[in-house]
């Protein structure tokens, strides 16, 4: 009843063009976004929102959701499976500590963009590969970016510029002058950073790279031979798609973590990103969104759940077996994803936008 | 030389336990076109559950054989649960309930018998052969030997068993076309319960003998990583593919291990550490590979069209 589109028409080509065509969408998205940027912040001022919000839910959703961005364009997008997130996501943290480290009076922010740029170089390098191969077999042969990266980092001692343990601690995040020093301001950062991104990428596929990229996943001969290029094609998504794994990387170590160490980005971080990627919905901007907040939260609710359980009912669980069913419950509540909806969170929330505009009669 | 030839000959063995991993893939994607993830958290439950059983006291041929149907029960399972439901989707969404199980698996072992690590004796030395430490002054890991045998005729019954019996004929029935097998009359579901059963068996194998060599272990799940290039290198559908791949995934990264840091420090004049290429050795040169021949060795020609 509320939710419909008729008497909203569209008499100018911006207005067909526009991202939310229908009004109810863009006021609903307008509220979260002033949500995100003033209500929480507000919300956080009167102790409603917790320091343990911003550093263990918040900020953490917002950056896997970018590498889950990136990802979805490589592999929803441009339909290039690949298991190597996490070694891009490395080299944009490490390439912007060293800029950050080797030049003086470098803007964090043109050192984030530089990382990124390092992350398209060497996406566009272990990139090459996806022109001969596909499937499985690309996604086995990404393992080699992972491994390979990893181990660089690890053994060349220049990049973690000689510590002895292997582990950097990211410099502060200052702007002008001002210090990203509370959990709070750092969520802010990390939000616009995200924000400001997402745009991009939302317009990104929706413009003729976009379909380019589509055409490739949906049958990449065909494209070829209605004149797509499929080596510009597909080495364009993965610098895109490495730009903002690499982004997002460098605010996984300095707006997160604070201290990384190569191993953080080992095969799991990849498999995570990767899971967000399919539960949140390949091929959808949201789902990205989605997908990250369904993982990040998984865990903590599971974790949550047992302790209350061993509270209540006096369960006693010898250590160690607490996390076990952990894992168990993610590997299962990941399979009955699969199985219930395919297709991903985004999915249903399309299904409930067809629901919402018949409700409340049945046709 | 004899160094050269002792690392090759040490390589190779590693490598006959990579396919016997490897082989568990095979076995399913052949099958039913899904990329198991899970076989190496399968390899790891299987040696688990057989120490475990051992360690309760029970000896090595009552465990070995309970922790088969252990493996069974697990398979058929899985193909009931899992995959059934999941029928006709697409191959990553596949893939990805794979790994979910991954976690699954991982998480029921480490629930049942605890995170720790334990020993495994299989009453096999892991000693240099005496034989050949006297007359080629070589020193060859017996076990490594005796597991290399192990796995030789256990390809060579693998291969009897798709080639001259009722059930292996309708399994490779069914690797070629699902739809055609089912209209004469296969049952699919059977044969697929059959082949995650034969899968089961195979990890117990590689468990077993992986466990008996680096103790029973989380570990052992990033072996069956390994099994990865091999079977890019082999190609997904190939039994030999894996035996061959197997050889040259171990017989290289073993090389490579040996000789390319020392290559590298000269190279760029270091004396940095620069060891552990093992760790991402095989994936580089499968890579390769690769970009020579898209569908590995032996997997079947992809002729594409539109």
């Amino acid at each position: 009843m509320f939710y419909r589109e008729a008497g909203q028409f569209k008499a100018t080509y911006a207005e067909d063009n526009r991202i939310f065509p229908i009004r109810q969408d863009r006021i609903v998205f307008a509220f979260i976004i002033i949500f995100a940027f003033l209500g929480v912040p507000l919300l956080a001022s009167i102790g409603l929102v917790s320091n343990y919000t911003f550093t263990a839910i918040l900020t953490p959703f917002l950056i896997f959701s970018l590498a889950a961005l990136g990802l979805n364009i490589l592999t929803g997008y441009a339909g290039q499976l690949s298991l190597g997130t996490a070694a891009f996501m490395a080299v944009g943290a490490f390439a912007s500590y060293n800029f950050m480290l080797r030049i003086e009076g470098m803007p964090i922010l043109v050192a984030f963009m530089l990382g990124g740029l390092c992350a398209a170089g060497v996406g566009i390098v272990f990139g090459l590969p996806s022109l001969r191969i596909r499937g499985f077999y690309l996604a086995a042969a990404t393992l080699a970016t992972q491994f390979f990266i990893v181990w660089c980092l690890t053994k060349i001692g220049w990049f973690t510029n000689y510590s002895s343990s292997g582990v950097i601690s990211a410099q502060k995040i200052a702007i002008l002058g001002y210090t990203f020093e509370s959990s709070m301001s750092k969520y802010l950062f990390v939000l616009s950073v995200v924000s400001v991104m997402a745009l991009l990428a939302k317009n990104m596929v929706r413009s003729n790279i976009g379909r380019s990229w589509m055409a490739i996943r949906d049958m990449d001969m065909a494209a070829e031979v209605i004149g797509f290029r499929p080596m510009r094609t597909k080495l364009m998504a993965f610098a895109v798609s490495s730009f903002y794994c690499g982004v997002s990387g460098a605010l996984f170590a300095y707006a997160y973590l604070g201290t990384v160490e190569p191993e953080g980005f080992n095969l799991d971080l990849s498999f995570r990103i990767l899971f967000m990627v399919i539960i949140g919905g390949l091929g959808s901007i949201l789902g990205s969104f989605l997908g990250s907040a369904f993982i990040v939260l998984l865990p903590i609710v599971l974790s949550i759940t047992i302790q209350f359980l061993e509270h209540s009912i006096g369960l006693n669980l010898p250590s160690g077996i607490g996390s076990s069913i952990e894992l168990m419950a993610f590997g299962s509540l990941i399979i009955f994803f699969l199985i219930v909806e395919p297709h991903g969170l985004a999915r249903l929330w399309q299904i409930g936008k067809e629901k919402l505009r018949l409700w409340p009669f049945p046709h | 030389m004899q160094f050269f030839f002792e690392v090759l000959i040490a390589g190779l063995l590693s490598g006959v336990m990579y396919s016997l991993v490897a082989l568990g893939y095979v076995l399913i994607y052949k099958a039913s076109g899904v990329f198991n993830f899970a076989q190496g958290a399968m390899v790891f439950f299987a040696a688990l559950t057989a120490v475990g059983l051992h360690d309760l006291g029970l000896s090595l041929w009552l465990a070995v054989p309970l922790t088969m149907v252990a493996m069974i029960a697990l398979g058929l399972v899985t193909e009931r649960v899992v995959l059934r439901p999941l029928v006709a989707q697409a191959e990553i969404t596949l893939f990805m309930a794979t790994i979910g199980l991954t976690f699954f698996i991982e998480g029921l072992a480490q629930a049942i018998w605890g995170a720790s690590v334990r020993g495994l004796e299989l009453g096999i030395a892991d000693v240099p052969l005496d034989w050949l430490l006297d007359h080629a002054n070589m020193a060859i890991s017996q076990f490594d030997l005796i597991a290399a045998g192990i796995a030789a005729v256990l390809v060579a019954a693998l291969a009897i068993f798709f080639s001259k019996t009722k059930i292996g004929r309708a399994l490779r029935a069914v690797a070629d076309d699902h739809q055609a097998a089912l209209s004469v009359g296969i049952p699919l579901h059977h044969i697929w319960g059959v082949v995650w059963a034969v899968a089961g068996f195979v990890a117990l194998v590689a468990g077993l003998l992986w466990g008996a060599r680096n103790g029973v272990q989380f570990a052992l799940t990033f072996v069956a990583l390994k099994a990865l290039p091999v079977l890019i290198l082999g190609g997904f559908t190939s039994v030999p593919g894996a035996i061959v791949g197997g050889l040259i995934i171990g017989a290289s990264e073993k090389l490579a291990e040996v000789y390319i840091p020392p290559l590298l420090q000269t190279l760029f004049d270091t004396q940095m550490n620069l060891g552990g290429i093992e760790g991402w050795f095989p994936y580089v040169l499968a890579l390769l590979f690769l970009l020579v021949r898209p569908e590995g060795l032996f997997g079947e020609r992809i002729i594409r069209r539109i």
